[in-house]
């Protein structure tokens, strides 16, 4: 059985017509039906029914139970939520029951959705596969043998795999957008701060956004615009625009300026297949109307090395306070407290967390910062404002998410820079802290491919009425 | 090209606290090698008067008042999330020989 759009759920709940108790069964039975798919870690089953019959005693009380009153998530598990360990598909972290919840679930609660499992991810966020997931690898829902991508792939199979109608996922250096791209669901990056970060495993801070994976624009717009604001708990959150983000979006395409962006067009490794559909849909939004310009952002192609000197950089720093001694994991038998600091983080930590934390060490280290780190901080204003420039032409910026489709399982596992390179078009949107969204495009030989579209930073709300309107042309 | 030593991998596990394995050390060696060698190709990129950005929402000093605000969770909650604990206090191992 298929899930309704979001918002008539909700309408159903309130009106007597659906309870969330059935709702929340139905959840937990797909799950349970599709488990060989490993999208889910853990089900947070028993809170989960107790807050359904909570809000169907509501209803049958006559009391206004909440715009998504009912509604069934899946929160990644980087996500603290309350009933469930929050493990971020990590050893270090397996066990850990956190003590508070995170802004995003709390704010999602408040108006009545349900929280049902956690999904599987790469370890603390670091990959583009799930293959990272210290516990097991996800597969893509249209063909078992290839990746869902990552690294918040398990939120986005489970959405394809319709275990609940909508998923959260974070967006670091693409996460969000590009599991959406191998499995064909829409995938929502915000402006970097309009989602607040509080209670989600951090990192790397300065480009972490937390946002949403659902089968509609409509859906992913109402779920934005309930976890979108201002929190007190993150000093980096900005200020909503005043018109909310799943109201009266404008859909019209007529005389927006539409880049393409040259060097992801015409950058080598382009999957042909991919070139085509992404031409095609920009086709299909010019007769819709909009006026098609060619974009080139020279320093794009510095974009990803300029990524994987900063990321790994605040990767080590968040990563330190997992030294062994505060939460769940820690080697008791060590000798000295050094001993038990690297024991804990060499038994704990896996191969790609390791990675990421040597390599921000190196170019954090004094007589390599200046060459790397401080270097890459300077290019990273250069993308900025390359971004700017263009964005003063243009109201939008399109172009592909990956190079290529789905890849199988196993095919980069032995190249740690391999699977970097998937990140190759996403990266930029998060070190220029700009909006951006994966749409299904189309399909080659079955799998999915999306188009990333792009806007100004805190153009939240024209973005997602942008991709409503590509959504209905494509 | 940037080539990292044995040497340059185990002062690196060092300062960062990880313990290796010795397979560990040579793929590492040899990958963070790799990823090195590709970054560097901001080598060459021009940053000629160009400040470093550290933060993309121009917020500046965000404040909040300064009081206690009660999340209902205990001592005793806090403490059972670390893997050793003694007389209310988190246990570590020595730190001087």
């Amino acid at each position: 059985m298929s899930w309704l759009p979001v918002a008539d759920i909700a309408a159903h709940v309130q009106a007597g017509k659906l309870t969330a108790t059935a709702l929340v069964e139905q959840a937990l039975k797909t799950i349970e039906e599709k488990k060989e798919y490993s999208a889910i870690i853990a089900t947070v089953a028993d809170r989960a029914r107790a807050r359904a019959v909570h809000i169907d005693e509501a209803v049958k009380r006559g009391e206004k139970v909440g715009r998504l009153a009912g509604v069934p998530f899946i929160a990644k598990d980087n996500f603290l939520v309350f009933g469930a360990e929050t493990t971020a598909s990590s050893n270090m972290l397996k066990g850990f029951v956190a003590p508070y919840q995170a802004t995003a679930v709390e704010k999602l609660e408040a108006e009545g959705a349900i929280c049902v499992a956690k999904s599987n991810l790469d370890a603390f966020a670091h990959g583009t596969s799930t293959e990272n997931s210290d516990f097991m690898t996800t597969k893509n829902p249209h063909d078992m043998t290839r990746v869902p991508g990552g690294s918040s792939g398990g939120s986005a199979a489970a959405v394809v795999l319709e275990m609940a109608p909508f998923a959260l996922g974070t967006d670091t250096g693409g996460s969000i957008r590009h599991p959406a791209n191998f499995v064909g669901c829409v995938g929502y990056k915000p402006t970097y701060g309009l989602v607040s970060r509080s209670g989600v495993v951090a990192m790397a801070s300065s480009t972490d956004t937390i946002g949403a994976l659902a089968r509609s624009v409509d859906d992913t717009a109402l779920v934005m615009d309930v976890m979108a604001g201002r929190d007190p708990l993150d000093s980096t959150t900005i200020e909503r625009e005043s018109e909310g983000y799943a109201q009266a979006l404008d859909t019209d395409l007529t005389g927006k300026k539409v880049g393409v962006i040259r060097e992801y067009m015409e950058g080598e490794g382009l999957d042909r297949g991919v070139k085509e559909t992404i031409t095609a849909a920009v086709e299909k939004l010019r007769q819709a109307g909009a006026e098609i310009v060619d974009i080139s952002l020279p320093s794009l192609p510095l974009a990803l090395a300029v990524y994987y000197i900063i990321c790994p950089a605040e990767v080590s720093s968040n990563l330190s306070r997992h030294d062994g001694q505060r939460y769940q994991f820690g080697y008791a038998e060590a000798g000295d407290l050094y001993e038990s600091y690297t024991k804990s983080r060499g038994i704990g930590f896996g191969k790609e967390a390791k990675r990421r934390i040597m390599i921000g060490t190196y170019v954090l280290s004094s007589g390599y910062y200046d060459a790397y780190y401080r270097k890459a901080q300077i290019v990273r204003t250069k993308l900025i404002n390359e971004f700017n420039d263009a964005f003063a032409n243009v109201d939008f910026l399109v172009g592909p998410v990956t190079p290529s489709p789905a890849f199988k399982i196993g095919e980069n596992a032995n190249d740690p820079l391999k699977m970097y390179l998937e990140d190759i078009m996403t990266v930029a949107v998060n070190l220029v802290g700009i909006p951006g969204v994966s749409i299904p495009a189309g399909t080659i030989d079955g799998l999915p491919v999306g188009l990333q579209i792009m806007a100004p930073q805190r153009a939240d709300r024209a973005l997602l009425g942008a991709a409503k309107a590509a959504e209905a042309l494509l | 090209m940037t080539e990292l030593t044995r040497d340059d991998v185990l002062k690196l596990a060092r300062l960062a606290r990880l313990d290796l394995a010795d397979e560990e050390v040579e793929a590492f060696r040899k990958e963070l090698s790799a990823i090195l060698g590709y970054v560097a190709q901001l080598d060459d990129a021009d940053a000629t008067g160009l400040e470093p950005t550290t933060q993309v929402t121009g917020l500046k000093n965000v404040m909040r008042e300064d009081e206690v605000v009660d999340y209902g969770v205990s001592r005793e909650e806090l403490l059972r999330l670390a893997p050793r604990t003694q007389d209310g206090h988190i246990k570590v191992n020595r730190m001087i020989a």
